[in-house]
């Protein structure tokens, strides 16, 4: 049996205080052997599978608002949950401390969801790495950068936001930043580590002009460093003149229409469409459970022929990105609608095992307090051959959606909704007033078949988002070209 | 499974840890401490088609540090209670605070407002504690087979769950207060699945739910009961379709017309009105809704989900009016929002571990009418009844609503088809001054409860003609 654990490749540079104690050379180091042994004490009732997770997370947020800085907060959790299936069921539990009869106990209580099986603990045998990618290297993390830099990104944002109107009247911007260690063990041998580094900058302004009030917001981040800002596209006072853009253009805004009409969704951002439409009706769960409206549709044309749809867990410092996902498999890229037609579906172990194939790396848990279900990473349309001018041009009259909040889907019959904070009415080819926030409801296998023109200009979205499903939040991302859709409901006030 | 009864000794452990964490940070350089600390416990049963899905078991807690340095503040949290750990948190949060900017509005509040003594509110039930995963698997079991047994149209399910958190909390501060107390909550949801084949060429599904919960065992609805009202909540839409963009009444369902009164509050509130990011402010004291509409946030309801004996802020809590026959009442208020709009708190702060406090509600009522549901819904020509609401739709600063609805169209009175796929869309300020019908089927279920309510009309976006 190994005695080494495992490395993972930016440890080295951290200071001690963002080192998890349980990895090597840490306070509560946690090797093959101990981890062997809490495996065996978990498969000791019966259990047919048993893993366990290790979580440490720091992070720290920064807050600006009338011009002071006004909050700073820092946090640190960790923790262990301890999984045991035995066949489609599972037993859960979690510890906040690395003391071996609170682990053992975990490891105990997990395991009485096969109760009535065996009565000793099991051996598992060899726990051997799983070799793993490198999608974020981040030589500096920003948690090690001192405060000030940071707070000086707040003031750039607000400052910038000021300086792009007198109108605007108010500016909030915010820092978050984190490092989340892992550290997982099964019972089928293997061994899993990474360091996921993650920070998201927030700026929202409100303009004012009479007795007009408007907000609007502007933000990114994702995998990286304080390199992130380095890119004069996305710098601080970016996202600060961002922000103030949106409020000043929504002062204009006039009452959305109501009813059926075509949509060009603008690209990037507009990808949560992607997300909410199909993504979440092709998590395996949902089809292995038959709950989902694309259970048993593996081959089936569900999308106009112009779309193709991955799930790619490899783009590099992407907010969605992972080396390797939370139950020991390499993120990977998959396809899961090609020119059309329903290829596949996004995995965890679990639904892997039931469909028989290998794992999507697709397994994620908000933290150690929660099991793995199948999420998506980062899911993008792939981009076509249209002009997006063109695009826009085509429509006598429509929408133009560019910013979102939000979107919700119901995933037994695919209706979907999504929520527009910075749209245009489009009349003969050409974006005319700002509208008021509206939504716009559809049926997700419906909306894609409607796809009928798709942009060369794809792009992602700065990784603002994040994902909800069964109370568990995970980090993603999105991306499209400029989409048209021939018709959607548009949910203004307008009839 | 023993050991998980939150008892008197457990509060005054943790209120212990909270005073032992305020004097390590003074000690630290900090001018003003308070320190808030979670200890709870959680059990899920989950099964599907009969079967164990998850059964998740396991306790934690927290503890989270918010200081004044210099008027100066910052917020930390963490797990570890070790007194080395919190000797370093203490330590680090002081130095952390000194890069902020002096706030002259956090200072603590005056220690003679913290509260002295506390009401008996009956948040524990230990019956709740006593169930085993074995119980709450036979519980959850016995519901989805009432759901299934209901009605044969059921022909899938997404599960049932029985659920229970107990927990208890301490906060204290520097200022004086120390304050502790224990609550427990049990909930069980069916939800069933159907396969919706009315429109032959584009099969659906349709999933359902419905659900109990009490922070008492005995007050929980039968978990049969769960199930075949859920199964009938689901079995109803099948079929359901779009209706054609238009002008109707839209009367919400108690499931939903909470969520309408959890909107009011959020423009409603201390924090939204200093930052100016509510359409509502300076309208206290002015006809903000029908005069039909009156709101109560009462956070002394013994036995209720959202009572708390002190707030966030460790000032008594109170019952605060917050719209009384549609005029807009003083904002509920933290003592910082009440400070920055030049006023005194209203008892109604919340705080999480590692967050500053804000004004939150307790048990937000928007109170009963006299119409009955059903006569309501008779006396309703036209009009869209609304069950569920999807989707975020909403603009604080200008009151601009639109949502996703899903419900069943009404004609001359009657529930005739299921609706799917439209939206619903007005000004906030529009849809509050048009509730033109009551009804009386108030229930304190969740914490915000509002009776079913009418609108007379909004905008339904649909089908084009």
């Amino acid at each position: 049996m190994a005695t080494h654990c495992y490395s993972a490749a930016m440890t080295t540079t951290l200071p001690a205080a963002l080192r998890a104690p349980f990895s090597t050379g840490g306070a509560n180091a946690i090797d093959a052997a101990l981890a062997n042994k809490l495996l065996g004490l978990a498969l000791a009732s019966g259990g047919d599978y048993a893993d366990i997770y290790f979580e440490f997370r720091v992070s720290a947020d920064y807050a600006l608002e009338e011009e002071q800085i006004r909050t700073l907060g820092r946090g640190i959790t960790l923790g262990l949950g301890v999984r045991v299936t035995k066949g489609d069921a599972t037993g859960y539990a979690y510890c906040e401390d690395l003391a071996w009869e609170k682990m053992a106990h975990a490891a105990k209580t997990a395991g009485q969801i096969a109760i009535g099986g065996g009565h000793a603990p099991v051996n598992v045998g060899q726990l051997t790495d799983v070799p793993k990618p490198s999608f974020y290297a981040v030589p500096t993390p920003s948690l090690v950068v001192p405060t000030q830099d940071k707070l000086a990104l707040l003031r750039a944002a607000d400052k910038a936001a000021r300086a792009f109107d007198t109108r605007i009247v108010k500016v909030e911007a915010s820092f978050a930043e984190s490092i989340r260690e892992v550290l997982l063990f099964t019972s089928d041998g293997r061994m899993a580590s990474d360091v996921q580094p993650m920070l998201r900058f927030g700026v929202r302004a409100v303009a004012e002009d009479g007795g007009k009030r408007q907000s609007g917001s502007g933000g990114g981040g994702g995998r990286y460093g304080l390199d992130y800002f380095a890119d004069a596209k996305r710098d601080a006072a970016a996202h600060g003149r961002e922000a103030a853009r949106v409020a000043i253009a929504m002062l204009d805004a006039r009452d959305a229409p109501a009813g059926e009409m075509p949509v060009v969704l603008g690209p990037g951002d507009s990808g949560i469409l992607l997300h909410e439409a199909v993504g979440h009706g092709l998590e395996a769960d949902f089809n292995r459970k038959e709950t989902s409206n694309y259970t048993g549709q593996i081959g089936k044309i569900v999308a106009s022929s112009l779309c193709t749809v991955v799930d790619d867990a490899t783009i590099v410092s992407s907010r969605g990105a992972m080396n390797v996902d939370d139950e020991g498999y390499a993120g990977q890229c998959n396809t899961l609608i090609e020119n059309g037609v329903l290829v596949g579906y996004m995995h965890d172990r679990l639904s892997a095992k039931h469909y028989g194939i290998k794992p999507t790396g697709n397994g994620r848990r908000e933290s150690f307090r929660s099991m793995p279900l199948p999420r998506m990473t980062n899911t993008s349309l792939l981009g076509g051959k249209d002009n997006p001018e063109d695009i826009i041009k085509s429509v006598k009259r429509g929408i133009y959606a560019k910013r979102f909040s939000g979107g919700q889907v119901n995933i037994s019959n695919g209706d979907f909704l999504f929520s527009l904070t910075e749209s245009y009415l489009i009349e003969d080819g050409k974006l005319t007033a700002p509208l008021k926030g509206v939504n716009l409801i559809g049926n997700g296998p419906e909306v894609l078949r409607r796809v009928d023109m798709l942009g060369s200009d794809f792009e992602l979205s700065d990784g603002i988002w994040t994902c909800g499903k069964d109370g568990q939040s995970v980090p993603v991302n999105v991306g499209t070209p400029t989409v048209r859709i021939a018709s959607i409901t548009v949910g203004g006030t307008q009839a | 499974m023993s050991g998980v009864q939150v008892t008197e000794q457990t509060i005054k452990e943790l209120c212990d840890v909270a005073q032992l964490a305020v004097e390590i940070a003074k000690r630290a350089g900090a001018d003003d401490a308070e320190v808030l600390v979670r200890d709870g416990s959680e059990l899920t049963a989950k099964i599907r088609l009969g079967e164990p899905e998850l059964v998740q078991e396991a306790g934690s807690r927290g503890l989270g540090l918010r200081v004044l340095k210099d008027g100066k503040r910052a917020v930390t949290y963490t797990s570890d209670l070790r007194r080395e750990a919190l000797e370093a948190l203490c330590a680090e949060t002081v130095t952390l605070a000194g890069y902020a900017e002096r706030d002259e509005f956090s200072e603590p509040p005056d220690p003679s407002l913290l509260a002295k003594s506390f009401p008996e509110l009956d948040l524990y039930d230990p019956k709740v504690a006593e169930v085993d995963a074995a119980w709450a698997l036979k519980q959850a079991i016995a519901g989805e087979a009432a759901a299934r047994n209901h009605d044969k149209r059921v022909t899938n399910s997404e599960g049932a769950t029985w659920s229970r958190v107990l927990g208890a909390t301490a906060f204290a501060t520097s200022g004086g207060f120390v304050g502790g107390y224990r609550g427990s909550y049990a909930s069980f949801v069916v939800e069933p699945l159907c396969d919706d084949t009315t429109d032959s060429a584009n099969p659906k599904k349709r999933n359902g739910y419905w659900w109990t919960a009490s922070r008492f065992l005995a007050e929980l609805e039968a978990a049969e009961a769960v199930g075949i009202e859920a199964a009938r909540r689901t079995v109803a839409t099948l079929g359901s379709r779009k209706v054609d963009t238009q002008e109707c009444a839209i009367v919400f369902d108690p499931e939903v017309s909470r969520s309408i009164v959890g909107t009011i509050f959020s423009v409603a509130n201390g924090s939204s009105f200093w930052r100016k990011s509510s359409y509502l402010v300076g309208k206290e004291g002015e006809v903000i809704a029908s005069p039909l509409v009156t709101i109560v946030d009462d956070p002394l309801i013994p036995r209720a989900p959202g009572s708390r004996p002190f707030d966030g802020d460790g000032l008594p809590t109170r019952k605060n009016s917050v719209v009384d026959k549609g005029v807009l009442q003083p904002v509920l208020c933290d003592v910082y929002s009440a400070r920055k709009l030049g006023r005194e708190s209203t008892g109604s702060a919340g705080r999480g571990i590692g967050g500053n406090p804000g004004p939150t509600t307790s048990n937000l009522v928007m109170q009963a009418g006299t119409m009955k549901r059903d006569a309501l819904i008779r006396d309703t020509k036209r009009g869209l009844y609304v069950t569920s609401l999807m989707g975020f739709g909403f603009n604080p600063i200008t009151g601009d609503f639109s949502r996703g609805a899903v419900g069943f169209w009404i004609e001359n009175g009657e529930l005739t088809f299921p609706v799917s796929e439209v939206t619903i869309a007005a000004n906030f300020d529009e849809i509050l001054k048009r509730i033109d019908a009551v009804a009386d089927d108030l229930e304190l279920r969740s914490s915000t409860a509002a009776p079913t309510f009418r609108v007379s009309h909004m905008t339904l976006a649909g089908t084009s003609k």
